[in-house]
Protein backbone atom coordinates (compact mmCIF):
# COMPACT_ATOMS: atom_id res chain seq x y z
CA UNK A 1 0.00 0.00 0.00
CA UNK A 2 2.52 2.57 0.96
CA UNK A 3 3.91 2.20 -3.06
CA UNK A 4 0.44 2.65 -3.80
CA UNK A 5 0.33 5.84 -1.73
CA UNK A 6 3.57 7.40 -3.34
CA UNK A 7 2.52 7.07 -6.99
CA UNK A 8 -0.74 8.92 -5.91
CA UNK A 9 1.65 11.44 -4.48
CA UNK A 10 3.69 12.06 -7.52
CA UNK A 11 0.54 11.98 -10.23
CA UNK A 12 -0.98 14.67 -7.69
CA UNK A 13 2.54 16.30 -7.48
CA UNK A 14 2.25 16.09 -11.40
CA UNK A 15 -1.15 17.64 -11.33
CA UNK A 16 0.01 20.58 -9.22
CA UNK A 17 3.18 21.41 -11.15
CA UNK A 18 1.21 20.82 -14.75
CA UNK A 19 -1.43 23.87 -13.34
CA UNK A 20 1.33 25.92 -11.69
CA UNK A 21 3.74 26.04 -14.74
CA UNK A 22 1.41 25.45 -17.59
CA UNK A 23 3.23 22.68 -18.70
CA UNK A 24 2.24 21.43 -22.45
CA UNK A 25 2.62 18.33 -20.84
CA UNK A 26 0.05 15.79 -18.90
CA UNK A 27 0.05 15.40 -15.07
CA UNK A 28 0.91 11.90 -15.69
CA UNK A 29 3.67 12.18 -17.60
CA UNK A 30 4.86 15.22 -15.35
CA UNK A 31 4.85 12.80 -12.41
CA UNK A 32 6.73 10.02 -14.06
CA UNK A 33 9.61 12.30 -14.86
CA UNK A 34 9.39 13.94 -11.04
CA UNK A 35 8.98 10.18 -9.85
CA UNK A 36 11.94 9.32 -12.10
CA UNK A 37 14.17 12.46 -10.65
CA UNK A 38 13.12 10.98 -7.03
CA UNK A 39 14.17 7.68 -7.84
CA UNK A 40 17.62 8.82 -9.37
CA UNK A 41 18.28 11.61 -6.73
CA UNK A 42 17.53 8.92 -3.98
CA UNK A 43 15.02 10.70 -2.13
CA UNK A 44 12.86 7.80 -3.20
CA UNK A 45 13.85 4.01 -2.98
CA UNK A 46 13.18 1.63 -5.44
CA UNK A 47 12.02 -1.45 -2.76
CA UNK A 48 9.45 1.22 -1.55
CA UNK A 49 7.43 0.96 -5.05
CA UNK A 50 8.81 -1.61 -6.99
CA UNK A 51 6.25 -4.29 -6.03
CA UNK A 52 2.97 -1.88 -7.11
CA UNK A 53 4.51 -0.37 -9.79
CA UNK A 54 5.06 -3.99 -11.19
CA UNK A 55 1.08 -4.81 -10.26
CA UNK A 56 0.01 -1.49 -11.94
CA UNK A 57 2.19 -2.09 -15.39
CA UNK A 58 1.07 -5.81 -15.82
CA UNK A 59 -2.39 -4.24 -15.89
CA UNK A 60 -2.00 -1.00 -17.57
CA UNK A 61 -4.69 -2.06 -19.77
CA UNK A 62 -6.91 -2.36 -17.49
CA UNK A 63 -7.04 1.44 -16.94
CA UNK A 64 -7.57 2.47 -20.61
CA UNK A 65 -10.91 0.33 -21.15
CA UNK A 66 -13.48 3.32 -20.00
CA UNK A 67 -11.58 5.12 -22.38
CA UNK A 68 -11.97 2.82 -25.68
CA UNK A 69 -15.38 2.09 -24.47
CA UNK A 70 -16.18 5.79 -24.63
CA UNK A 71 -15.31 6.30 -28.41
CA UNK A 72 -18.75 4.98 -29.15
CA UNK A 73 -20.31 8.28 -28.33
CA UNK A 74 -18.74 9.41 -31.27
CA UNK A 75 -19.36 6.53 -33.45
CA UNK A 76 -21.49 8.92 -36.01
CA UNK A 77 -18.67 11.29 -36.91
CA UNK A 78 -16.44 8.43 -37.34
CA UNK A 79 -18.65 6.58 -39.46
CA UNK A 80 -19.76 9.25 -41.80
CA UNK A 81 -15.88 10.08 -42.88
CA UNK A 82 -14.88 6.70 -42.48
CA UNK A 83 -12.22 6.44 -45.46
CA UNK A 84 -10.20 9.69 -43.84
CA UNK A 85 -10.50 7.65 -40.33
CA UNK A 86 -8.95 4.68 -41.59
CA UNK A 87 -6.26 6.59 -44.17
CA UNK A 88 -4.99 8.50 -41.19
CA UNK A 89 -4.79 6.01 -38.26
CA UNK A 90 -4.09 2.48 -40.44
CA UNK A 91 -0.93 3.52 -42.54
CA UNK A 92 -0.25 6.76 -40.63
CA UNK A 93 0.55 4.57 -36.81
CA UNK A 94 2.12 2.10 -39.26
CA UNK A 95 4.62 3.96 -41.05
CA UNK A 96 5.42 5.85 -37.72
CA UNK A 97 6.09 2.63 -36.04
CA UNK A 98 8.36 1.40 -38.89
CA UNK A 99 9.90 4.93 -39.43
CA UNK A 100 10.90 5.38 -35.53
CA UNK A 101 11.71 1.83 -34.93
CA UNK A 102 14.30 1.54 -38.05
CA UNK A 103 15.66 4.88 -37.26
CA UNK A 104 16.49 3.53 -33.98
CA UNK A 105 17.69 0.07 -34.59
CA UNK A 106 19.75 1.39 -37.60
CA UNK A 107 21.83 4.06 -35.88
CA UNK A 108 22.36 1.87 -32.65
CA UNK A 109 23.96 -0.81 -34.93
CA UNK A 110 26.01 1.87 -36.33
CA UNK A 111 26.79 3.21 -32.60
CA UNK A 112 27.80 -0.54 -31.75
CA UNK A 113 29.98 -0.87 -34.67
CA UNK A 114 32.23 1.86 -34.26
CA UNK A 115 33.07 0.68 -30.62
CA UNK A 116 32.84 -2.91 -31.25
CA UNK A 117 36.22 -3.02 -29.70
CA UNK A 118 35.23 -2.12 -27.06
CA UNK A 119 32.50 -3.49 -24.43
CA UNK A 120 29.11 -1.55 -25.82
CA UNK A 121 27.56 -4.40 -27.25
CA UNK A 122 24.75 -5.41 -25.04
CA UNK B 1 -35.96 7.16 -17.57
CA UNK B 2 -35.00 6.09 -14.29
CA UNK B 3 -32.34 3.54 -13.51
CA UNK B 4 -32.52 1.58 -11.02
CA UNK B 5 -30.40 2.23 -8.24
CA UNK B 6 -27.49 0.29 -8.16
CA UNK B 7 -26.90 0.80 -11.74
CA UNK B 8 -26.65 4.40 -11.08
CA UNK B 9 -24.00 3.45 -8.67
CA UNK B 10 -20.23 3.71 -9.24
CA UNK B 11 -19.66 -0.11 -8.11
CA UNK B 12 -21.59 -1.28 -11.04
CA UNK B 13 -19.04 0.06 -13.77
CA UNK B 14 -16.04 -0.67 -11.60
CA UNK B 15 -17.33 -4.13 -10.82
CA UNK B 16 -18.12 -4.92 -14.21
CA UNK B 17 -14.95 -3.75 -16.06
CA UNK B 18 -13.27 -5.23 -13.40
CA UNK B 19 -15.14 -8.74 -13.85
CA UNK B 20 -14.67 -8.51 -16.95
CA UNK B 21 -10.85 -7.71 -17.41
CA UNK B 22 -10.28 -10.85 -14.79
CA UNK B 23 -11.57 -13.26 -17.11
CA UNK B 24 -10.07 -11.80 -20.26
CA UNK B 25 -6.97 -12.20 -18.35
CA UNK B 26 -7.69 -15.81 -17.34
CA UNK B 27 -8.02 -16.55 -21.38
CA UNK B 28 -5.30 -14.95 -21.79
CA UNK B 29 -3.11 -17.76 -19.94
CA UNK B 30 -4.92 -20.14 -21.86
CA UNK B 31 -4.54 -18.30 -25.23
CA UNK B 32 -1.39 -15.76 -25.56
CA UNK B 33 -2.85 -14.23 -28.89
CA UNK B 34 -5.95 -12.63 -26.73
CA UNK B 35 -4.96 -8.56 -25.57
CA UNK B 36 -7.22 -8.82 -22.48
CA UNK B 37 -7.68 -4.70 -23.11
CA UNK B 38 -9.45 -5.15 -26.75
CA UNK B 39 -11.39 -8.45 -25.79
CA UNK B 40 -12.62 -6.26 -22.44
CA UNK B 41 -13.53 -3.22 -24.32
CA UNK B 42 -15.20 -4.73 -27.15
CA UNK B 43 -17.56 -7.10 -24.78
CA UNK B 44 -18.54 -4.16 -22.71
CA UNK B 45 -19.77 -2.11 -25.61
CA UNK B 46 -21.47 -4.99 -27.35
CA UNK B 47 -22.74 -5.61 -23.56
CA UNK B 48 -24.03 -1.83 -22.97
CA UNK B 49 -25.45 -2.11 -26.04
CA UNK B 50 -27.00 -4.90 -25.98
CA UNK B 51 -28.53 -4.44 -22.56
CA UNK B 52 -29.54 -0.79 -23.37
CA UNK B 53 -27.85 0.17 -20.06
CA UNK B 54 -26.87 3.81 -21.01
CA UNK B 55 -23.27 5.04 -21.09
CA UNK B 56 -23.55 7.58 -18.69
CA UNK B 57 -24.25 4.82 -16.07
CA UNK B 58 -21.55 2.79 -17.19
CA UNK B 59 -19.19 5.82 -16.99
CA UNK B 60 -19.80 6.88 -13.16
CA UNK B 61 -17.72 4.05 -12.32
CA UNK B 62 -15.57 3.98 -15.75
CA UNK B 63 -14.14 7.28 -14.31
CA UNK B 64 -12.72 5.51 -11.83
CA UNK B 65 -10.85 3.09 -13.35
CA UNK B 66 -9.89 5.56 -15.90
CA UNK B 67 -8.18 7.34 -12.54
CA UNK B 68 -5.74 4.57 -12.40
CA UNK B 69 -4.09 5.69 -15.42
CA UNK B 70 -2.43 8.64 -13.26
CA UNK B 71 -0.39 6.55 -10.76
CA UNK B 72 -0.10 3.87 -13.62
CA UNK B 73 1.73 6.11 -15.86
CA UNK B 74 3.91 7.53 -13.39
CA UNK B 75 4.41 3.95 -11.81
CA UNK B 76 6.89 3.47 -15.63
CA UNK B 77 9.69 5.68 -13.92
CA UNK B 78 10.58 2.30 -12.47
CA UNK B 79 11.62 0.41 -15.79
CA UNK B 80 13.34 4.07 -16.73
CA UNK B 81 15.45 3.91 -13.85
CA UNK B 82 16.12 0.25 -13.63
CA UNK B 83 17.35 0.44 -17.34
CA UNK B 84 18.93 3.67 -17.13
CA UNK B 85 22.26 2.44 -17.81
CA UNK B 86 21.61 1.25 -20.98
CA UNK B 87 18.85 3.97 -21.90
CA UNK B 88 21.79 6.20 -21.80
CA UNK B 89 23.62 3.65 -23.60
CA UNK B 90 21.27 4.40 -26.89
CA UNK B 91 19.85 7.77 -26.13
CA UNK B 92 20.79 9.19 -29.17
CA UNK B 93 19.44 6.74 -31.49
CA UNK B 94 16.14 6.45 -29.55
CA UNK B 95 15.69 10.21 -29.62
CA UNK B 96 16.12 10.38 -33.23
CA UNK B 97 13.63 7.53 -34.18
CA UNK B 98 11.29 9.83 -31.46
CA UNK B 99 11.86 12.61 -33.34
CA UNK B 100 11.68 11.50 -36.86
CA UNK B 101 8.67 9.14 -35.63
CA UNK B 102 6.64 12.34 -34.49
CA UNK B 103 7.95 14.84 -37.53
CA UNK B 104 5.95 12.00 -39.92
CA UNK B 105 3.07 11.68 -37.73
CA UNK B 106 2.54 15.31 -38.36
CA UNK B 107 3.49 15.59 -42.00
CA UNK B 108 1.21 12.48 -43.21
CA UNK B 109 -2.13 13.97 -41.99
CA UNK B 110 -0.73 17.67 -42.63
CA UNK B 111 -0.46 16.28 -46.35
CA UNK B 112 -4.05 14.81 -46.49
CA UNK B 113 -5.20 18.71 -45.34
CA UNK B 114 -4.18 19.39 -49.05
CA UNK B 115 -6.74 16.83 -50.51
CA UNK B 116 -10.07 19.09 -52.02
CA UNK B 117 -13.29 18.41 -50.37
CA UNK B 118 -10.94 16.52 -47.03
CA UNK B 119 -13.12 17.54 -43.79
CA UNK B 120 -10.27 19.80 -41.85
CA UNK B 121 -11.71 20.03 -38.97
CA UNK B 122 -11.60 16.16 -38.68
CA UNK B 123 -8.24 15.86 -39.80
CA UNK B 124 -7.14 18.62 -37.68
CA UNK B 125 -8.35 16.89 -34.56
CA UNK B 126 -6.40 13.83 -36.37
CA UNK B 127 -2.92 15.83 -36.48
CA UNK B 128 -2.26 14.42 -32.33
CA UNK B 129 -3.50 10.76 -32.75
CA UNK B 130 -0.08 9.58 -32.64
CA UNK B 131 0.07 11.11 -28.26
CA UNK B 132 -1.19 10.47 -25.49
CA UNK B 133 -5.35 11.84 -25.17
CA UNK B 134 -3.98 14.40 -22.76
CA UNK B 135 -1.62 15.65 -24.92
CA UNK B 136 -4.06 15.31 -28.07
CA UNK B 137 -6.35 17.13 -25.84
CA UNK B 138 -4.18 20.63 -25.35
CA UNK B 139 -2.39 20.60 -28.37
CA UNK B 140 -6.11 20.46 -30.54
CA UNK B 141 -7.59 23.33 -28.52
CA UNK B 142 -5.02 25.28 -30.32
CA UNK B 143 -5.64 23.93 -33.79
CA UNK B 144 -9.13 24.46 -34.37
CA UNK B 145 -10.12 21.04 -34.18
CA UNK B 146 -12.53 19.16 -32.40
CA UNK B 147 -10.61 18.52 -28.59
CA UNK B 148 -12.86 15.13 -27.66
CA UNK B 149 -12.52 13.79 -30.99
CA UNK B 150 -8.40 14.05 -30.86
CA UNK B 151 -8.87 12.28 -27.97
CA UNK B 152 -10.90 9.23 -29.54
CA UNK B 153 -7.92 9.29 -32.68
CA UNK B 154 -5.28 8.92 -29.90
CA UNK B 155 -8.05 6.05 -28.33
CA UNK B 156 -8.18 4.40 -32.06
CA UNK B 157 -4.47 4.93 -33.19
CA UNK B 158 -3.62 3.53 -29.73
CA UNK B 159 -5.77 0.85 -29.85
CA UNK B 160 -4.50 -0.57 -33.58
CA UNK B 161 -0.96 -0.09 -32.82
CA UNK B 162 -1.76 -2.54 -29.81
CA UNK B 163 -3.07 -4.91 -32.37
CA UNK B 164 -1.06 -4.68 -34.73
CA UNK B 165 2.03 -3.81 -33.77
CA UNK B 166 3.99 -6.65 -32.36
CA UNK B 167 3.30 -8.17 -35.23
CA UNK B 168 4.17 -5.81 -37.65
CA UNK B 169 7.23 -5.31 -36.84
CA UNK B 170 8.02 -8.69 -36.46
CA UNK B 171 7.63 -8.46 -40.44
CA UNK B 172 9.36 -5.26 -41.07
CA UNK B 173 11.88 -7.41 -39.45
CA UNK B 174 12.53 -4.85 -36.65
CA UNK B 175 13.62 -7.06 -33.73
CA UNK B 176 14.87 -6.06 -30.68
CA UNK B 177 13.60 -4.52 -27.53
CA UNK B 178 14.73 -0.90 -27.74
CA UNK B 179 13.48 -0.39 -31.27
CA UNK B 180 10.17 -2.13 -30.51
CA UNK B 181 9.52 0.03 -27.72
CA UNK B 182 10.89 3.01 -29.34
CA UNK B 183 8.13 2.14 -32.13
CA UNK B 184 5.21 1.71 -30.16
CA UNK B 185 5.77 4.08 -27.70
CA UNK B 186 5.91 6.53 -30.53
CA UNK B 187 3.12 5.56 -32.51
CA UNK B 188 1.11 4.61 -30.33
CA UNK B 189 1.41 6.13 -27.05
CA UNK B 190 0.23 4.18 -23.77
CA UNK B 191 -2.07 2.07 -24.96
CA UNK B 192 0.26 0.32 -27.14
CA UNK B 193 2.87 0.55 -24.51
CA UNK B 194 0.72 -1.36 -21.91
CA UNK B 195 0.55 -4.16 -24.78
CA UNK B 196 4.13 -3.95 -25.03
CA UNK B 197 4.09 -4.56 -21.09
CA UNK B 198 2.37 -7.78 -21.38
CA UNK B 199 5.84 -9.64 -23.04
CA UNK B 200 8.59 -7.26 -20.68
CA UNK B 201 8.64 -5.06 -18.45
CA UNK B 202 12.03 -3.47 -20.26
CA UNK B 203 10.43 -2.71 -23.38
CA UNK B 204 7.79 -1.36 -21.95
CA UNK B 205 9.74 0.48 -19.81
CA UNK B 206 11.57 1.71 -23.44
CA UNK B 207 8.30 2.53 -24.71
CA UNK B 208 6.55 4.23 -21.52
CA UNK B 209 9.95 6.86 -21.99
CA UNK B 210 8.71 7.15 -25.98
CA UNK B 211 5.36 7.92 -25.47
CA UNK B 212 6.66 10.76 -22.74
CA UNK B 213 9.69 12.17 -25.62
CA UNK B 214 6.85 11.94 -28.58
CA UNK B 215 4.34 13.85 -26.70
CA UNK B 216 7.10 16.67 -25.57
CA UNK B 217 8.58 16.26 -29.15
CA UNK B 218 5.21 16.82 -30.73
CA UNK B 219 4.26 19.65 -28.43
CA UNK B 220 7.49 21.83 -29.24
CA UNK B 221 6.99 20.38 -33.25
CA UNK B 222 3.32 21.60 -33.49
CA UNK B 223 4.50 25.65 -32.46
CA UNK B 224 5.10 26.55 -36.17
CA UNK B 225 2.14 24.49 -37.37
CA UNK B 226 -0.55 26.51 -35.33
CA UNK B 227 0.68 29.65 -37.34
CA UNK B 228 0.57 27.73 -40.44
CA UNK B 229 -2.78 26.18 -39.79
Amino acid sequence: MKGIAILIAFYLAGVALEAWLRLPLPANVTGMILLALALFSGIVKLEWIEKESGLLLRHMGLFFVPAIVGTIAFADMIQSHWMYVIAGVVPGTLLVMAVSGFVTKGLSRKEKNVHDSADVAG
Amino acid sequence: MTLPTWLDNPAFGVGLTLLVYCAAVGFRSKRRGINPLVVTSLFLIVFLSVTGIPYEAYRAGGDWIAYGLGPATVALAVPLYKHAAAIRRMLGPVLLGIIAGSILSLAAVLLLLYIPGSPRELLLSMLTKSVSSPIALEITKRTGGIPELSAVFSVLSGLFGSVAGPAFMRICGIRGDVPLGVGIGTSSHGIGTARVLLDSEWAGGVSGFSMAAAGIATSILMIPVYGWL
